[in-house]
């Protein structure tokens, strides 16, 4: 049975014209954000299906380049956000591109930091202003974005991913879902983990120290109203 | 739980002799663990910024990113500082806040989707004009809110709220019967005379196609927004004087579950058929977007909480 709670009808509170078009696509552009260490110098934005044909009668364009500045999907700056991104001095561009058998409002962003370090994600936005991140770096991926998520790169060798749910569990952080995907046996894989509390910095680091580790990201969940 | 069916709900209501809105809000406290303040003043921010969308248009000419459309509201508040309207000003007033919400919606402004962000000028019209014509105070205003989303929360439950599963009658048909049920509300109605004035409501725009114009959400839903905030104010109007609808609200969602479900596909938000498929209308698409292949246009489905089963 579906269900619908008051602030599913009356809500969300957004800048228009449409929750796929606009407010996931801040989302998106804010997960990809999250994942880069040092400040975005270089963006590009492939986009797929509909994102592509539409995209500036939308303001896909600047919903994206808001979310990889940090602006939530409610905020005004979002209709300036190409001038305000220019300003910044962040490079930026869209180029429409065929990604195959995904969503039609997905998008590859492929992002470079100060420190020249190059790394991409893909997403779709699939209604209501809800996303799908798909793809990390050379990874396929699967989480929501709604949830505290951390993401972990390691070598598929046994131990890794209870070393990780250990210290996790020490911390008392709980485990609302978890995938573990990988390219070919034994050598890298991704887990993911969305869980129901923040994992603090410290434990960041602790997990970054684990052997076999190669990659320790944490994305905050957007508040949206 | 909330009730399945508007009938428990009405139930509810005449037992605890509470308002459709109390209902939702109850449920909201238990769903979420928040207080009784805590979701009012959630609604009371949503009515905030309801009410700052609904009066722009009075500011400036808001024009769309595409350029499609724009200054609507604008044109119709000078007509009625003018004088000499034949619907008088209260209808003039109202179409022209609900316009604003559209305008602003369409050129990345903030707005309440509510339900959807096509049909977010509608709620905003008729409380706005409740609160300008009846002094209505802010927590019956936000409690009428609350009613309308117990009756969007039956439709979307019960039917759909998504313009590309049951065309516009899903969109602004739910916003409209929403804000006739809050309308009826504010004016002393019963909780069952507010669902009496949704279900006529939904009669009225039954069968209304999802068919935006290069697939933005400007052309025709700005004129429906404002038609459905008429329709609305007309609709308590009605009911206030003694009409009841010979449809109970529940078939009538029903009704409009089937009508959207036998709706062909280049009538539901695909930007195909209907008013994108005239002339003019793929003129204008060419125009915005050239030759680009659309495979797909926007999709404004509110997600449920749980689809299993």
């Amino acid at each position: 049975m579906k269900t619908y709670l008051l602030t599913d009808i009356i809500g969300p509170t957004m800048i228009g014209p449409s929750s796929s078009h606009t407010a996931g696509a801040v989302k998106l552009g804010a997960v990809a954000r999250a994942l880069v260490q040092g400040d975005v110098q270089k963006v590009i934005f492939y986009l797929h299906g509909s994102f592509a044909a539409t995209y500036r009668g939308h303001g896909t364009d600047r919903a994206l380049v808001a979310g990889i500045m940090g602006h939530p999907p409610w905020s005004e700056d979002i209709r300036d956000a190409l001038q305000i991104a220019q300003e910044a001095g962040i490079d930026f561009d869209f180029v429409p591109l065929d990604l195959g058998d995904v969503h039609p409002n997905t998008v590859r962003i492929v992002m470079t930091d100060s420190s020249g370090q190059v790394s991409s994600i893909t997403g779709s936005s699939i209604g209501g202003g809800s996303i799908r991140i798909i793809g990390l770096n050379q990874d396929e991926v699967d989480f929501s974005g709604d949830y505290p998520t951390l993401i972990v790169k390691h070598t598929d060798v046994p131990g890794v991913v209870a070393g990780v749910t250990r210290r996790l569990y020490e911390k008392g952080i709980n485990i609302a879902f978890m995938k573990v995907f990988r390219s070919s046996r034994g050598r890298g894989a991704t887990m993911i983990f969305e869980t129901d509390h923040t994992v603090p910095r410290e434990l960041l680091d602790e997990l970054r120290e684990i052997p076999g580790i190669s990659l320790v990201s944490f994305i905050h969940p957007l508040e949206v109203v | 739980m909330f009730p399945q069916q508007a009938g428990e709900l009405i139930d509810i209501c005449s037992e605890e002799k509470i308002t459709l809105g109390e209902v939702a809000i109850r449920h909201e406290m238990e769903e979420d663990q928040l207080t009784r303040d805590e979701v009012m003043e959630s609604l009371g921010r949503a009515l905030d910024v309801m009410f700052d969308a609904a009066r722009e248009g009075r500011n400036r000419r808001i024009i769309s990113l595409s350029g499609l459309i724009g200054g609507d509201s604008t044109a119709i508040h000078a007509y009625t500082e003018k004088g000499g309207s034949i619907a008088g000003d209260v209808m003039t007033r109202a179409m022209a806040y609900a316009m604003s919400c559209s305008e602003l919606n369409a050129s990345m402004g903030r707005i309440v989707a509510a339900p959807t962000a096509g049909a977010c000028g509608i709620l905003p019209a008729v409380l706005k004009t409740f609160q300008e014509e009846r002094g209505t105070s802010r927590e019956d205003l936000v409690v009428a809110l609350a009613s309308a989303g117990a009756m969007g929360i039956i439709i979307g439950q019960n039917a759909t709220i998504s313009g590309a599963e049951g065309g516009c009658q899903a969109e602004t048909g739910a916003a409209a019967a929403m804000a006739a049920g809050a309308a009826v509300q504010m004016m002393g109605g019963t909780p069952r005379m507010s669902l009496d004035a949704g279900a006529i409501v939904l009669m009225n725009m039954l069968g209304l196609v999802c068919d935006p114009v290069a697939g933005l959400v400007e052309i025709p839903c700005i004129y429906r927004n404002a038609q459905g905030a008429v329709n609305a104010l007309t609709t308590a109007d009605m009911v206030m004087a003694g009409v009841r609808s010979r449809i109970p609200f529940d078939e009538a969602v029903s009704a409009m579950a089937e009508v959207g479900r036998s709706m062909h596909g280049s009538l539901k938000e695909t930007g195909i058929g209907g008013i994108a498929g005239t002339p003019t209308g793929r003129r204008l698409k060419q125009q915005i977007f050239g030759n680009t292949k659309i495979t797909e246009v926007h999709k404004d489905h509110k997600q449920p909480r749980d689809d299993g089963n």
